[in-house]
């Protein structure tokens, strides 16, 4: 940089006297650089002053000396490892939050390693206490670091900035330009049409920018803490919901007509907005065309009518787009179908006649499995387990599977158990699950009899003159979920604000710029506070602008303070300004 | 209907740049592998420090101009990654048109994407830092990548499910990609510093800028990735929040964004704490750029979750 060359005599000149008082220029840089906001082992602070062996610390310098390691940078990340690694279980084992049926499907299958999942809660890793220790104890480091840090900012952003350190050349990007005390004024000028906040010293101008950086980190990490809260906060007060039903009936919020209901510590069933909703139809529509894709779903939409203050209107839930009502959120789960069955005795008494759902499970052609129990009227108590194939077709093996999601060729195949369902032991059971321990197969493949097979609108023989069943038709269920979240809006508020101090902090840079008369010239230097990769380049646009290469010379209009007297000035003991004091007290 | 013709197009495209970028790996690869006489040396390592320093000017005479032999294979192995990285974004917007939709719904598609975008970054940051010595990384990984992805994730282009029919996608996953591209990039980068920091006694690292002015690239380049992350992690809370009901599940895939997200928070701390700048904060740019290979492929392969997407049965 030819500006820098141009200075060698005076660097030359001060070659000496440099030598001597290297030590008290590194001090220097300490001061102007040391940042009191950061903890004491941020790369930007002075090494740190702990006493080693030094004397001995008392209850409360203990208490002193846990907190500042609680805050340290050096927790904060040890913390963060930590953090991403206790999270990774819950990936590798099934969580009861999110896969109830994977969890029953793994303690099934390792039976000997259910103590295991048990004892370190594998099974509910996020709100384990082991996992929430981390995130408390990440929290309150957080705490601890942020808060002095915002007392020290607020201070910062009303301080003028810091004095100028008696010696630049040590600083980044130091050259020296032509010019003298009258030109200060000047360089304050152009500093402060750079944006930079400056505070004339005698025959110097200190010029500080970037203040939003910290606002920004601040604010990221407030954010998290805001975020936390309100997830916290917003499991108290919400409730959750589903119902499956099927189209042409309806369900309203009153607990018992739900499937599950759960409600957060300071909401009771009482609270849940009063409305119904019937579904009227659940439209799908699966790709016929794409020869990759036969069969794929297309669309889901259900086609429902909300009541509410004794008012009905339409409404429509679609995946993607729930449906809001009274401040609780409507969304389309999952879908199944339900065939219409009818059971008639040996006398020719309807004993049953429903809509069963049947549940789809990972088969994508929708062949579902349901289960009818048959309690009373007839000769014995009678259990029915089978698939409905909306699509069937006959394997080689003989047995059934279904070809396409769609109802193009219902089936219904069903076992035949009697005996004792159970249902009078007391223990409440799923209606999904027939408990086949004090029952026989008299149908089925372990049965002498075939399985029933079922067309629509065909009625088939139970065996032992039990009586028949009939497959009416079949329509298709949704499962709804309801719930509110009242705090949503606040963790999304909280997302917002923490991108924005995360762009502000990282793309912000903090830079601290001096211009100083000496009998060489003006000298110029600059400091980072923290990353800032383009200060060098800063200092020369700065160094190019005092020359005039960029800016018309501005009228040379010194008003005469810069006397001699300010050379004694620039040798008083260096300061930073900072409105802590010494940082390292 | 999607349309077959476009989809074999842009495979033929894909097998095209892949053998391309194989050239092109191989190019860097001699280029690397050659020795510079000590005068040279000395040019780049000033070259390097004005790398480091960031200060523009001095890069406007660049020691590569004053012996332009030298860079021949480098210039060859970078303007065959250009040939292929055009084909590449060519079969990516083919198979976009054959699918009549965005070309990143399920992992072929997104692997496609994804690889173009890293590539696209290395190619485009060259207007702003001469990073070529990461020829050889960058060929490298697209061309693997791009193997597997045609032979292991590859499927017919098929309409979207409803799930994933919803402008979030178009936003969270290319979001995703672009996070991933300046992870890679900065990985990169963190590679060569690890190796520049001891002596490695091979001279294509002991050519390389010094050990701390690839770090602050890498440093650079890998927290506008963790911006992109951060917003990556947020836009799929917006999108859970439509599709499924609840903005955070803890979902496998969820899982693992968020540790990607905090093992990166974790690296930005490194690179202000003392003790951990250097050669750990390196180690924990490559662990979250692990993380992130291992989501997107063990993660999408084998783990169960709402977002299977792989379209791979
Ligand atoms: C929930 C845990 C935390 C996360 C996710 C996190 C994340 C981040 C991120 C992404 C940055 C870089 C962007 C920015 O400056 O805003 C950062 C910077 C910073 N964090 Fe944290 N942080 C966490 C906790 C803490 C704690 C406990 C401390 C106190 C020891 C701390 C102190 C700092 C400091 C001093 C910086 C500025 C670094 C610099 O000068 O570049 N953070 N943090």
């Amino acid at each position: 940089m030819s500006s820098r060359s141009s200075d060698q005599a005076a660097a030359a000149a001060a070659k000496a006297d440099r030598r001597a008082d290297a030590a008290a220029a590194r001090s220097a840089r300490d001061d102007a650089g040391h940042d009191p906001m950061r903890p004491s082992d941020h790369v930007d602070s002075t090494a740190p002053a702990e006493a080693t062996g030094g004397p001995r610390l008392g209850p409360i310098g203990w208490l002193r000396f846990a907190w500042r390691q609680l805050t340290s940078m050096r927790t904060a990340i040890v913390l963060l490892l930590m953090l991403a690694l206790a999270a990774v279980p819950g990936s590798l084992v099934p969580q009861r939050s999110s896969d109830p049926n994977g969890v029953i499907a793994v303690r099934d299958a390792n039976p000997d390693l259910v103590w295991l999942y048990d004892a370190l809660q594998l099974h509910d890793v996020y709100t384990s206490p082991w996992f929430s220790a981390i995130v408390i104890l990440l929290l309150v480091s957080l705490v601890g670091c942020v808060i002095p840090r915002m007392r020290h900012h607020w201070a910062a952003m009303r301080s003028r900035p810091p004095r100028t350190p008696a010696r630049l050349s040590r600083l980044v990007g130091f050259q020296t330009v032509p010019g003298d005390a009258a030109d200060v004024e000047r360089a304050e000028g152009v500093l402060k049409r750079l944006g930079y906040r400056t505070e004339r010293y005698a025959d110097s101008v200190s010029a500080e920018r970037g203040y939003l950086r910290e606002t920004g980190n601040l604010v990221f990490h407030g954010s998290i803490v805001v975020i936390v809260v309100a997830i916290v906060a917003g499991s108290g007060f919400g409730f959750q919901s589903q119902r499956l039903v099927v189209e042409g009936e309806g369900f309203s919020l009153a607990g018992a007509s739900l499937d599950t209901l759960t409600t957060g510590q300071f909401v009771s069933a009482d609270d849940l907005p009063a409305f119904g909703v019937h579904l009227d139809e659940l439209d799908v529509v699966y790709e016929t065309e794409n020869p990759d894709a036969i069969g794929q779903p297309i669309d889901f939409t259900a086609f429902v009518e909300v009541t509410e203050d004794g008012e009905t209107h339409p409404g429509q839930i679609r995946v993607n787009e729930p449906l809001q009502v009274q401040g609780s959120d409507l969304y389309l789960i999952s879908n199944g179908y339900a065939p219409e069955v009818t059971v008639t005795n040996a006398e020719g008494t309807v004993v049953f006649d429903e809509i069963v759902p049947f549940l789809a499970g990972e088969d994508p052609n929708m062949s579902s499995l349901g289960v009818i129990k048959l309690p009373d009227g007839l000769a014995e108590q009678v259990g029915l387990q089978g698939f409905f194939y909306p699509s069937a077709a006959q394997l080689d093996t003989g047995a059934y599977a279904s070809y396409f999601p769609d109802v193009l060729n219902p089936l219904l195949t069903l076992q035949v158990y009697t005996g004792d369902l159970g249902l009078d032991s007391g223990v409440p059971q799923s209606v999904y699950q027939l408990d086949t321990e004090d029952m026989t197969q008299v149908a089925g493949r372990d049965a002498p009899e075939p399985p029933l097979l079922i067309g629509p609108g065909e009625t088939v023989d139970l065996p032992d003159g039990l009586g028949t069943i009939s497959f009416d038709g079949v329509r298709r269920y949704a499962v709804i979920d309801v719930h509110r979240d009242v705090t949503q809006g606040w963790v999304l508020a909280g997302a917002i604000a923490l991108v924005a101090g995360l762009l502000a902090s990282l793309l912000i840079p903090r830079r601290r710029l001096w211009v100083k008369a000496t009998d060489a010239g003006l000298e110029v230097a600059g400091l980072a506070r923290g990353e800032d990769p383009r200060l060098e380049s800063a200092v020369d646009d700065l160094a190019r602008r005092l020359r005039g290469d960029d800016d018309a010379p501005a009228a040379r209009q010194g008003d005469g303070r810069a006397s001699p007297g300010a050379a004694d000035a620039s040798d008083e003991p260096p300061s930073t300004g900072e409105p802590a004091g010494d940082p390292r007290a | 209907m999607p349309d077959v013709s476009w989809d074999s197009y842009s495979l033929l495209a894909v097998y095209s740049s892949m053998a391309v970028y194989a050239i092109a790996f191989i190019a860097f690869a001699f280029d690397v592998a050659r020795r510079r006489d000590p005068e040279e040396q000395r040019a780049h390592e000033r070259e390097l420090v004005t790398a480091g320093g960031g200060s523009a000017p001095t890069t406007t005479a660049p020691a590569t101009t004053a012996r332009p032999a030298r860079r021949n294979l480098a210039k060859v192995g970078f303007a065959l990654t250009v040939l292929a990285w055009v084909l590449h974004a060519a079969g990516t917007v083919m198979r976009g048109i054959a699918a009549e939709r965005v070309p990143w719904a399920n992992m072929y598609e997104f692997a496609l994407t994804s690889i173009a975008i890293i590539v696209g970054i290395f190619v485009f940051v060259q207007l702003w830092r001469d990073l070529r010595f990461l020829g050889v990384y960058i060929t490298g990984l697209a061309t693997v990548f791009l193997g597997v992805a045609t032979v292991n994730f590859y499927v017919s282009p098929t309409p979207l499910p409803p799930a994933l029919q919803s402008y979030w996608l178009v936003i969270h996953v290319f979001v995703a990609a672009l996070g991933t591209g300046f992870f890679a990039l900065g990985s990169g980068l963190s590679i060569l510093q690890l190796l520049r920091s001891r002596a490695s006694g091979l001279a294509f690292v002991d050519r390389l800028p010094g050990a701390s002015a690839l770090e602050d690239l890498s440093y650079r380049v890998s927290v506008i990735g963790f911006i992109f992350w951060t917003f990556t992690l947020i836009a799929g809370a917006v999108w859970a929040e439509h599709a499924w009901g609840r903005y955070w599940g803890w979902d496998t895939k969820e899982v693992w964004t968020f540790v990607i997200w905090v093992v990166y928070a974790g690296y930005v701390h490194a690179r202000a704490t003392r003790g951990w700048r250097g050669t750990r904060s390196a180690w924990l740019q490559l662990i979250g750029f692990a993380a992130i290979l291992f989501n997107f492929t063990i993660v999408n392969v084998f783990f169960k979750g709402l977002h299977t997407y792989s379209g791979l049965e």
